[in-house]
């Protein structure tokens, strides 16, 4: 019973990272507007973000910006274990910022596509490029 | 890193996300996926990715919420799904 | 469709999981992330680069190359929404008729078959569908928006010793602008910030990041080697890597700056330029 309980406070973070993206990776199969799929995208992106940022996290440590930098007691000796893998953060960072882009041209598709075809959903603008 | 504050967090993230996708109104999805990626932000700052917190504050909450209303205003917001 | 999907969602989600259960306990600090590598980082970013913040000290010297290209990334999803919503839109005839409204009295004057009014700061330029901007939400945007615009400054200056950087600066500076926008009309905010100038600038920030490790190059170090500008600025080799990071993300502001109002103005106003949201 211990065990149990050991285990899942040691993985209860994962298993709903995992339920995240999944939400994500159902919207962008299953879901029949394209906003909805770009929404889906999104949410799987944020979440393997989150799994990526979980990796660096550790008990007891600070934020990774270290203290004393500059100043009279500079020059101390810096302990890995009292700061938090800075790493995944860096990877990360730039997923963001890179995703928003992504966005961008995701969504201007869906206007070009709504110009075109005057609607949103899958299976409309499939009965459409059908007919013609 | 305070564990019941996690928990709390996790399930608004969840629930968040799941309204996004099931709401009914486009405009509805655009404005709970900005309150989903604000969440997420929350939850990077108490993990202590104090920079990827900012990036999230300010892309994910800030600029693509509003780039999801420019984008439904300029579409529909009717949906079947 | 919704059956395909579900089962591929749970088979995918069941086995990992499975996985999940190998991988380290949550915030283990001997987890194998944390051990091998980042040690190295954290104890020497100091000593090398001079630079408090780990992250960006990683973000814009020792990841430099990798960063050059996310810029470059970002450049390009800024000209592919510009392909995609405004080059074709330029083949569409301009309306035969105008609208002018002029500013202090509000009356509306209306040019037929393609007359063009000089432009003038008494009048400007409305669709023929047109809703005013608010009072309120006019007046205070203006009062935030060269705040928000220090704050962005702030970010990007000091990035080194404080959560930010190019990117959160440049995506700030970029939200100033945009909420110009949204708060007045499109063309507000394009005749502050015009497509041409916007587009130079997403070049320009690019530029100077390339520029940055080329001129490294030059003076017979790596590319993206700042300790090379150690002569040119007149400092100690570790200074010189610090100011280099500096220099590179004031390119990233610039590009990512440049690059979310491009976008937004695209989107907002399917490639059209004329009122927006």
């Amino acid at each position: 019973m211990t065990d149990l309980i050991s285990m899942v406070v040691a993985k209860y973070n994962y298993w709903i990272y995992i339920t995240l993206m999944m939400i994500g990776l159902y919207a962008m199969i299953a879901k029949n507007n394209l906003v909805k799929k770009i929404v889906g995208m999104n949410i799987f992106q944020t979440a393997i973000i989150l799994f990526y940022v979980s990796i660096g996290v550790k008990k007891g440590a600070t934020i990774p910006i270290l203290e004393h930098g500059h100043g009279p007691n500079a020059h101390h000796v810096v302990h890995a274990v009292d700061y938090i893998n800075p790493l995944p953060h860096v990877l990360m960072l730039t997923a963001i910022v890179v995703g928003v882009a992504t966005l961008g041209v995701a969504l201007a598709l869906a206007i070009r596509i709504y110009n075109n075809y005057n609607t949103l959903e899958e299976d409309e603008i499939l009965a459409q490029v059908r007919e013609k | 890193m305070i564990w019941p504050i996690d928990l709390a967090i996790l399930t608004l993230v969840v629930i968040a996300g799941i309204g996004a996708l099931m709401v009914k109104d486009l405009l509805g999805a655009a404005i709970l996926f900005g309150a989903y990626s604000f969440m997420m932000c929350l939850l990077w700052s108490i993990m202590g990715a104090v920079d990827v917190a900012f990036t999230e504050a300010s892309v994910g909450a800030g600029v693509s919420t509003v780039f999801f209303v420019a984008a439904v205003f300029r579409t529909s917001r009717r949906t079947k799904d | 469709m919704k059956i395909i999907g579900l089962i591929i969602t749970v088979v995918t989600g069941a086995l990992l999981i499975y996985a999940a259960a190998d991988f380290p306990a949550w915030s283990d600090p001997a987890s194998p992330a944390s051990t091998y590598l980042s040690p190295h980082f954290i104890e020497k970013t100091m000593e090398e680069t001079s630079v408090p913040n780990i992250v960006t000290a990683v973000l814009a010297d020792y990841r430099g190359f990798d960063t050059m290209f996310e810029t470059t990334v970002i450049f390009s999803a800024g000209v592919v929404c510009f392909f995609l919503l405004r080059i074709s839109r330029r083949e569409e005839e301009e309306p035969e008729t105008r609208y002018y409204r002029h500013v202090l009295t509000g009356v509306t004057i209306q040019l037929k078959e393609g007359y063009k009014m000089p432009p003038s700061a008494d009048f400007e330029r409305i669709d023929a569908v047109w809703t005013p901007p608010d009072l309120i939400i006019k007046t205070g945007c203006r009062i935030l928006i060269p705040f928000v615009q220090l704050f962005a400054l702030y970010v990007i200056a000091h990035g080194h010793h404080s959560p930010g950087g190019g990117f959160q600066g440049g995506v700030i500076l970029g939200a100033s602008v945009i909420l110009l926008a949204i708060s007045h009309d499109l063309r507000t905010a394009v005749r502050r910030m015009s497509e041409k100038l916007i587009g130079i600038l997403c070049a320009v920030g690019v530029f100077i990041y390339a520029g940055t490790g080329a001129l490294c190059l030059l003076l017979k170090q790596n590319f993206l080697d700042y300790s090379a500008l150690a002569g040119v600025l007149h400092v100690d080799p570790i200074t010189a890597r610090s100011h280099g990071i500096l220099i590179v993300e004031i390119g990233v502001g610039i590009a990512v700056l440049a690059t979310m109002i491009w976008i937004y103005n695209n989107i907002s106003s399917a490639g059209r330029y004329r009122q927006g949201l």
